[in-house]
Order: C-alpha cells, then structure tokens, then sequence
C-alpha cells in the first residue's frame, strides 16, 4: 500500500475482513469446546455424586474408611482426649487455622476427605507427631482435628458436604 | 535436506519420480551424502541409539495396544494376560518396558554430550529447542505408559502427578477435574491416557524429522567445537557414520537385551504387581529412574507450590542453556574450568536422583545430624546455580585454550592436513 501521509478511513472492505475474521475465531471457539469438555466428569461419574453411610458400627476410637468418588473418606469416632488436645490448640500454632468446631459438625464424629492435600496420598490413620494422620508420601503430619501441622502440605484435610439423616446414619455429598 | 544431495537418477522410473517427488534424493542428502566432521567420537552415536530406540518403542507398543485393554477394571489383568497368554507376549512387554528406560539413558546421555561440547550453542539453538522439546514429550508420554498397567505405582504415580497441577492459581482445581475425568484418578483417566500415550510418541517422531532438519542445516557439531571449513574435515554420512551409529546401536541393544532377558524387573517396581486401589497409598512412593533428580528436587522444596514449581523449572531452565552459556569457545576440551563444573554437575544431577528415591528423614550416608533433606538442598542449589550464575559468569572470566585452526589439522597435524587438500586436488 503507498504511504499517503494520512491514514485511511477503514473501508467496506476492511469491515468485511475483520467480521469474517471474528466470526471464524468464534466457530473454531465453538467448535474446539466439545473437544476439550469431552474430558470433563462425565454424567455416569456425576451420578455418584452422594452416598450414605450407616455409622452405628464405629465405637470410640474406631474408624471407618469409606469410597465416595474414587477417594476414600475417613469417618472418625473420636476420643473425648482427642477432642479436647484439638480444642485447647491454639489457633496461632496452625498453618490453616480452623477451630475444632469448624472441622466436626458433632464433636465425637469427624468426617473427612482422606486425601492428603500435598500430592493425594492416602494419610495412615493414628499416627505422627499429634497421633492424628500422617502421609507416607512427603511426611505432611495433621492433627486429631485433621489440620495440617507440618510437612509440606499447606491445606487441612477436606471436609467433604455432610448431614446427619439420623443419628446413626450419616449423608456424603 | 538442504542440498547435500550428490544423487543422480539412472533408471528412468528413477528420473521419473524425481521429476514429480525428489524424496530420494533428499533422503540421500539426509543419510548417504551429508558431511560429517570427520572428528566425532563415541559419543556422537548416541543420537542414532536414541532414534532406534523411538522405533524399538513405537513397534512394541503397537502390537502391544493389539492386546491391551484400557479400562479400569481390565487393564491390569489384560497386561498379566500379554505376559503369560499372549505368543511372545513377555518378550514384547518387558522390551517395551525396558527399551523406556534405555531411550532415557541413551537421551540423557545425548544431551550431556551436547552441554559438554557445546552443541547448543550458536547457529544450533533451534536444534537444542527441539531437542528439548522431545525430551518433555518423552517424559509426558513415558509416565502416561507407566500408568497403563493399572498397578498401585502405576495409580498412585497418576495421581501425584495430576495433583501437581492444583498449584496453578484460580484454576488449578478445574485442570485436575479436566484432566481425570472425574474427583480423583479412574477409568477415564486412564481411558485417555492410553489415546494420547498411543499419540504422543508420532507426535515425537515429528519433532525428530525437525530436530534432524535443523542438524542438517548447520551440520554436526565436534568434539573441537570448531566448524567445518573445508572437504577435508567431513566425511559423508554413508558408509562412514551409518556404520559407526550402527556399531553403536549393536552395542546398546546388548545392553538392552540384558535386561529384557535376564534382569527384567531390574527398573521396575515390585508394588506395580499388586492392582491398584485407591483406598491404599503404597508405604514408599517412587518415581522411574528417569524422574528422580526432579523429584527430588520437588521433595527438597518444604513448600506445596514451591516444589512444583521448583520442580517444572529445574527442566524448563534447559530450553534456555543457550542463551545462559556467554563462551564463545564451545568445546569443553578447551575450558578447563567450565569442565570441572561440568562434571560435578554429572555427579550432582546422578546425587539428586539417589535422594529422589530415598526417605528425606533419614541421615546421609549415615553422618549423624545430617539428613538427605539438607544435603538434597545444597544439591538443589547446585543444580540451578550451574545454569543460573555458573554459565553466564564462567563465559566472561574463564581463561581458555587455543582453539586449533581447522578439524583436519588438529586430526592429521599440519603436515598432514597439508598432503590431503593436495591429494584432493591433484
């Protein structure tokens, strides 16, 4: 194009250029996403997405360990010791602070996703500096509340969603 | 492929097909007639061991994908059917499982000799790049095929891998979602990495016509670093090279088959027989060989992200080698300093990968007070200052030999180098 010395006002041609353009990147846009969203959880995976859990077995200081979507969920009985060494922790010696009461919706009955949440090993249960949970994996070490208290995990365990049906019966999800 | 060729067509079919595709004159441009620095060594075969062993790889995997199933449920029981049932079938799985490891020694040991003599330096950057490009594929399509078994190494090894991705910000929950197809590693996660596993490696014999392109522009480098001036410093690739890679190859197969056929299990681990769980995390979890420097680099690194990113940049700071070298003088035969930093990288990067595989608590060597944490810190710390204060400081203040004036005369002595370009005149 010769250098006029003034710029060109956009012409019908230019318009013409930038829409088919625009609407070209829209279609590979739109073509592309059910390429890429053919890999999200599907409908037969989201169809697992509650279980319920009869609780009535687990005395205390006993644990249960059940599979909710592929990760084991740890459902704790806990010792009425266990429950009061969380409780009296102060908040300031914790790298995510949470109060006990935060963690366990009844005291007696912590309910967690058992999935450390460095790199998603399993943690081993009553074991570690705090006889909490401890993760073979990098040695991340939680708590009886399953805060995370040292190693190189930077989140507590996850509490999944959950709800009491009954007393002995318990909702995952 | 950029006009060495010195192939004339005979044949009229020859003539023929040269006229409307000259394929056969670039692939004898490419493989008989390229000039070669008469000069390379040993270590130089080391590219075409890598190439066999990529084909090795490709062969095997396919007519094992004929009696593989990539589902959860089937996967492992359908790998102990291809070792006991299928004709064959041992002998297929247990070199496509150590002809893995063997194309990582011979890579790694292709890409050491390119930062020894400097081959990634000026006008060969874009043949490094590519070089690294394959290198990432390989690793991405070699921990894909280690989590086809469906073992517990195999599941577990999945899922510490796709948890790194967490530490992305804002969406690093949703790559982990995206890449499982669901809340944790399953059949779908495995679904698609046999279809990409299957993929991935075409994907590298691509880049590996590109790699090869981009050696044959400027030609191979030398154990002297100096160019190729004249005919007198290059031999063509055929019979010349192809019979000394070839040697070479016979030599490496050899080691590879000793392997296949009388320590089979050498590289594996014995936890990928049991068939994985999710509800079970094996007491010591390890990564293949070829992964341990980085993992340990990963497990020096007291923090989540910290490591990973540790992890991902200790690999990605080698895409980036030539423009952190600041010497001219390519070939460590002729930097005594750079070649002692050289070496102890070797020692430092073989160190890393014996901690990537032990427990970080314990004492080193047993020296009381000493843990492998510490130790596998400082080797951390070594491994990036190497390429973040070493390289670029070393090429300013290093104090280097004289180069020789040409290829010939450092091989044939100056007399010599004389009497060939007169016997190639008369």
């Amino acid at each position: 194009m010769a250098d006029t010395g003034k710029v060109k006002e956009p012409g019908r041609r230019d318009f013409l250029y930038i829409a088919t353009g625009a609407f070209g990147a829209l279609g590979v846009g739109v073509g592309a996403w059910p390429l890429l969203d053919q890999m999200n959880p599907d409908a037969s995976v989201k169809a697992l997405a509650s279980i319920e859990v009869d609780i009535s077995t687990v005395g205390v200081g006993e644990s249960l360990t059940v599979n909710w979507r592929g990760k084991p969920i740890f459902i704790r009985h806990r010792t009425a010791e266990e429950i009061k060494t969380s409780v009296n922790t102060p908040l300031s010696d914790l790298k995510d602070p949470e109060e006990d009461s935060a963690r366990a919706e009844k005291p007696e009955w912590l309910i967690m996703v058992g999935v450390c949440t460095h790199l998603g090993c399993i943690p081993l249960g009553e074991a570690g500096k705090y006889n909490g949970w401890f993760c073979p994996c990098h040695n991340s070490v939680y708590d009886t509340a399953g805060r995370i208290r040292s190693g190189p995990a930077p989140k507590n365990l996850e509490i999944p969603e959950y709800s009491f049906i009954s007393d002995t019966k318990i909702k995952i999800g | 492929m950029s006009g060495h060729s010195t192939y004339v067509p005979k044949s009229d079919a020859g003539k023929w097909l040269e006229k409307r595709l000259p394929i056969i004159s670039l692939l004898h441009g490419a493989a008989v007639s390229m000039p070669n620095p008469r000069n390379l060594n040993y270590w130089w075969v080391f590219g075409g061991i890598a190439l066999f062993m990529l084909i090795v790889q490709v062969v095997t995997g396919i007519v094992l994908a004929m009696h593989y199933t990539p589902h959860a449920d089937m996967a492992f029981n359908s790998v102990e059917h291809i070792m006991r049932d299928v004709n064959w079938g041992w002998l297929l799985r247990y070199t496509h499982a150590n002809g893995a490891s063997m194309f990582f020694v011979a890579v790694y040991i292709h890409i050491l000799r390119g930062m020894y003599y400097g081959s990634y330096k000026a006008p060969r950057e874009v043949l490094w790049l590519l070089g690294m490009l394959i290198y990432l594929l390989m690793m991405a399509t070699g921990f894909m095929g280690y989590v086809l078994p469906w073992g517990q190494m195999s599941f577990w090894g999945a899922t510490v891998i796709t948890n790194f991705f967490e530490v992305v910000p804002f969406i690093g929950d949703d790559i982990r979602i995206l890449l499982w197809g669901g809340f944790a590693v399953d059949n779908p996660t495995l679904n698609r990495f046999f279809s990409l596993h299957y993929l991935l490696p075409f994907v590298i014999l691509g880049v590996v016509i590109l790699h090869i392109w981009a050696l044959h522009v400027p030609g191979s480098n030398n154990p002297l670093g100096v160019e190729a001036k004249s005919k007198q410093d290059t031999l063509s690739f055929h019979p010349y090279f192809t019979m000394k890679d070839l040697y070479g190859i016979v030599l490496f197969a050899i080691i590879l088959f000793y392997f296949v056929f009388f320590n089979p299990n050498f590289m594996g681990h014995p936890d990928n027989y049991i068939p994985a769980n999710s509800l079970v995390t094996p007491a010591h979890i390890v990564p293949e060989w070829y992964y341990l420097p980085f993992y340990a680099i990963l497990r020096a690194i007291p923090s989540k992200a910290g490591g990973v990113a540790g992890m991902f940049g200790s690999i990605l700071i080698l895409f980036v080698v030539p423009w952190l070298d600041t010497s001219k003088i390519r070939s460590a035969n002729f930097r005594p300093a750079y070649r002692i930093f050289f070496w102890i990288f070797v020692a430092n990067g073989l160190l890393l990968g014996y901690f990537g595989q032990v427990s970080t608590t314990d004492n080193f060597l047993g020296i009381a007070g000493v843990t492998n944490l510490v130790v596998s810190q400082m080797s951390t710390i070594y491994y990036f200052g190497f390429f973040v204060i070493i390289l670029p400081v070393l090429g300013l203040i290093e104090k280097t030999k004289p180069l020789p004036n040409s290829i010939s005369e450092a091989v044939l002595g100056a007399e010599g180098a004389a009497a060939e370009a007169a016997e190639q005149k008369a």
